[in-house]
């Protein structure tokens, strides 16, 4: 156990100093006071909006900040209490305006966390844009399948280790974050990209690594419970997670390259960035079922998961099948980071945590324990992401619609689409 | 380093009214997987729903505080049925992916900006708590060092968690408590002796889903403010910890373990702050010395999991799962 602690430190920490060396403070904060409100400022079209002065007042106390390139402010503000923030609206670029109900002046109140986050929401103001519905949903369509099948790089992963192993991993979530981090920690260091996309993979799969044999490992051979292991995964999510945070701090860092114009392939508008992210995930998702249905290797590990005593006895090396899948699962997952950092975009020590349940409901769409049915899952509930907000949904609703919707599956065909009806217990 | 205040105020946690919330809620949870063997990780959206349940009663509709106080445990009851009706009679683990979802789901719901008028949006909503300490029958003064209303606040959180242990004490030696524990043991054996287990797997839902209520009522009742971010996930998992802590299928464990949570944590805050005030560690910022707070309580996590399934008091006789 302790040696994988220091593994999983020492991995974590190859990205620490250099992400401290190098990181810009977001936003002018001069005072260092240990409490802080900030928020983004990002218009409609999730396109970041500087220069945009912000002021706290109260507690007998007043600041000031500025929004900076990638949108960010923070105010620090000597003690937690009720703070007046005001969003200087004369500031704003032309062409946005606060959109409607949004409250400015604010109070904000603080709990029990040192950050409170305000975050102000943007319309076009009078500039009414009124796009062509067709356009708007071809464009829904290719954005969707694009985060579908990024999804799908975690999923699958996810969807492997279930059914070789029967966990349910919820620190899946941050070895998605660990890819797009590790990305970050290598290029801020001088780096060149590719190299740090490399070694971000390795990365991700030598935690997975470390993940089986220094925890799962011997827990399977301690032969502790399925619903204890579920539990230790929550712990490890959590322990990971700050970890992460305590190397990389809570700020919103880019990635190189993640603003770029939109370009125009016949009737679609899309980013290159998306554009990329698409044909990347497609291509390794077909490598991956090519492997699964072609391969020796492929074999064997769709017989493990199918049953593993059986496939033993058969003479397959279980332990060494599981091995590969942790390494593949967290290759993927690194890679779904990266392309996740690219479609939000930004990188945040919380990002994985943010889709781990979107990424559980593709699998569960799909039927638990099925690499096919992950894939399928995780393609619908991108396209439900990214639809709904072109039929009238709020855009901050727009990962509810998926949620509701596994649950709505699960209550008539709880196997999923591609699942075995026995798998349900 | 200032030991006498770093123990005060870790002695002041032992007795603060969130302690008593994550001790009611974590009893709550007890009834779900320590006695019935459900796995449920979405106790903070239990709680959300409680705590908007009586905000919003109150502000919207003014109603008083009791008709609110109903309403945020009959919400509760609803929102367990939701649940219940479509993953009771599937694996536990696919309870426990819907749960942590439909979590989830509420609090997005209370953060979306098209109802600010009703949920306040991501600010939340504040100003419910007068009802509350007009009630207050301590006249002004000083109580053990706490003004009257901390120590009303304290009085009736703390009452609560006596009231509810002693409940469900009696809940779990009933008849139905041990076909709820015997459900846990083996569900199919409880069925072949003709017992709805199904029903019985909803009522434990829905007893636990309102102690979440009630404590997400005595969680944000002293802060006078109910805000979306303080039901995330994590909040799951730290109820998790404090029952694991403590004991799953103990009455009396859950309590104990939201204390000791509480308690290690502001002692681990104390110390690390002094020592890095003192200039002993350089090291660490003090934004640092709280994250790594958090990374030692997943790590406690595991290790309790791990190498105590039972907890602090807990028998290892009694656990959900083999």
């Amino acid at each position: 156990m302790g040696a994988f602690f220091a593994a999983l430190i020492a991995t974590l920490l190859v990205a620490a100093p250099s992400a401290q060396a190098t990181t810009p403070s977001p936003s002018p904060s001069p005072q260092n006071f240990q409490n802080n409100i900030s928020g983004f400022l990002r218009d409609d079209a999730r396109a970041p909006i500087p220069g945009v002065r912000i002021t706290a007042k109260g507690e007998g106390f007043e600041g000031t900040a500025t929004s900076g390139a990638s949108g960010s402010w923070t105010i620090g503000v000597p003690k937690k209490g009720t703070y007046e923030v005001q969003l200087d609206e004369s500031t704003l670029p032309e062409g946005i305006k606060l959109a409607e109900g949004q409250e400015n002046p604010r109070n904000v109140v603080f709990g029990e966390t040192s950050t409170q986050t305000t975050i102000f929401a943007f319309g076009k103001g009078i500039v009414v844009q009124q796009g062509d519905f067709v356009q708007d949903l071809t464009n829904r369509l290719v954005a969707g399948l694009s985060f579908g099948l990024l999804l799908a790089l975690a999923a699958v992963g996810l969807s492997l280790i279930f059914g070789t192993t029967g966990l349910t991993n919820f620190a899946h979530g941050e070895m998605v974050t660990l890819g797009a981090v590790l990305v970050f920690g290598f290029n801020a260091v001088g780096l060149p990209f590719w190299l740090a996309i490399i070694l971000a993979l390795v990365g991700g799969g030598l935690f997975g690594y470390a993940q089986d044999t220094g925890l799962w490992k011997p827990l399977r051979r301690r032969g502790t419970g399925l619903v204890p292991m579920m539990i230790v995964s929550i712990g490890l999510a959590l322990a990971v997670r700050y970890i992460i945070q305590f190397n990389f701090g809570g700020a919103t860092q880019q990635l190189p390259g993640a603003q770029s114009a939109e370009i125009q392939l016949g009737p679609i508008s899309i980013s290159p960035n998306n554009l990329w992210s698409l044909i990347i995930s497609a291509a390794v998702i077909t490598l991956i079922g090519i492997v699964l249905l072609k391969t020796r290797l492929g074999k064997a590990t769709r017989a493990v998961a199918d049953n593993p005593a059986l496939a033993a006895a058969s003479g397959i090396d279980v332990d060494g099948v599981i091995r590969i899948v942790w390494i593949v699962g967290g290759v993927l997952a690194s890679l779904g980071g990266i392309l996740w950092a690219y479609y939000r975009p930004g990188v945040t020590f919380d990002m994985g945590s943010q889709i781990l349940l979107l990424i559980f409901a593709g699998v569960t769409l799909g039927g638990l324990g099925t690499v096919f049915g992950a894939l399928i899952g995780s393609v619908v509930v991108g396209l439900f992401t990214e639809l709904t907000t072109v039929f009238g949904a709020p855009a901050d609703l727009k990962y509810v619609i998926p949620l509701g919707v596994m649950i709505v599956v699960l209550l008539f065909r709880p196997q999923g689409i591609l699942g075995r009806r026995e798998r349900v217990g | 380093m200032d030991y006498s205040s770093i123990l005060s105020s870790a002695i002041g946690e032992l007795i603060s009214p969130t302690t008593a919330a994550y001790a009611l809620a974590a009893l709550g949870l007890a009834v779900h997987f320590g006695y019935s063997g459900l796995l449920n990780f979405g106790q903070a959206g239990f709680m959300a729903v409680g705590a908007y349940g009586f905000a919003i009663s109150t502000l919207t509709f003014g109603v008083p505080f009791f008709v609110g106080l109903l309403i945020a445990v009959v919400a509760s009851a609803v929102f367990a049925l939701v649940l219940g009706i479509p993953t009771l009679r599937l694996r536990a683990d696919y309870l426990a992916i819907v749960t942590i979802a439909a979590a989830e789901i509420v609090r997005y719901l209370v953060t979306t900006s098209g109802w600010t008028a009703v949920t306040g949006s991501a600010n939340g909503l504040a100003d419910f708590e007068d009802g509350f300490y007009s009630m207050n029958p301590f006249p002004e003064g000083s109580y053990l060092g706490m003004n009257n209303r901390d120590f009303f606040i304290r009085v009736v959180g703390w009452g609560l968690v006596v009231v509810c242990c002693v409940l469900i004490w009696l809940l779990m030696r009933s008849p139905w408590g041990r076909v709820l524990k015997g459900i846990r043991e083996d569900e199919n054996a409880v069925r072949s002796l003709g017992k709805n287990v199904y029903a019985y797997k909803m009522q434990a839902l829905i007893i636990g889903g309102s102690l979440g209520a009630l404590a997400g009522m005595v969680f944000t009742l002293p802060r006078g403010a109910v805000q979306p971010s303080n039901y995330g996930t994590e909040l799951t998992f730290f109820l998790w910890t404090c029952l694991l802590l403590g004991g799953m299928a103990t009455v009396l464990g859950p309590v104990i373990g939201a204390m000791m949570f509480w308690v290690v944590l502001s002692l681990t805050q104390g110390v690390l702050t002094g020592l890095i005030e003192s200039g002993a560690v350089t090291w660490l910022s003090t934004i640092q010395a709280g994250q790594l707070r958090y990374i030692l309580v997943g790590i406690a996590l595991m290790l309790l999991m791990i190498f105590r399934p039972q907890g602090v008091f807990g028998n290892k006789k009694e656990l959900a799962f083999a």
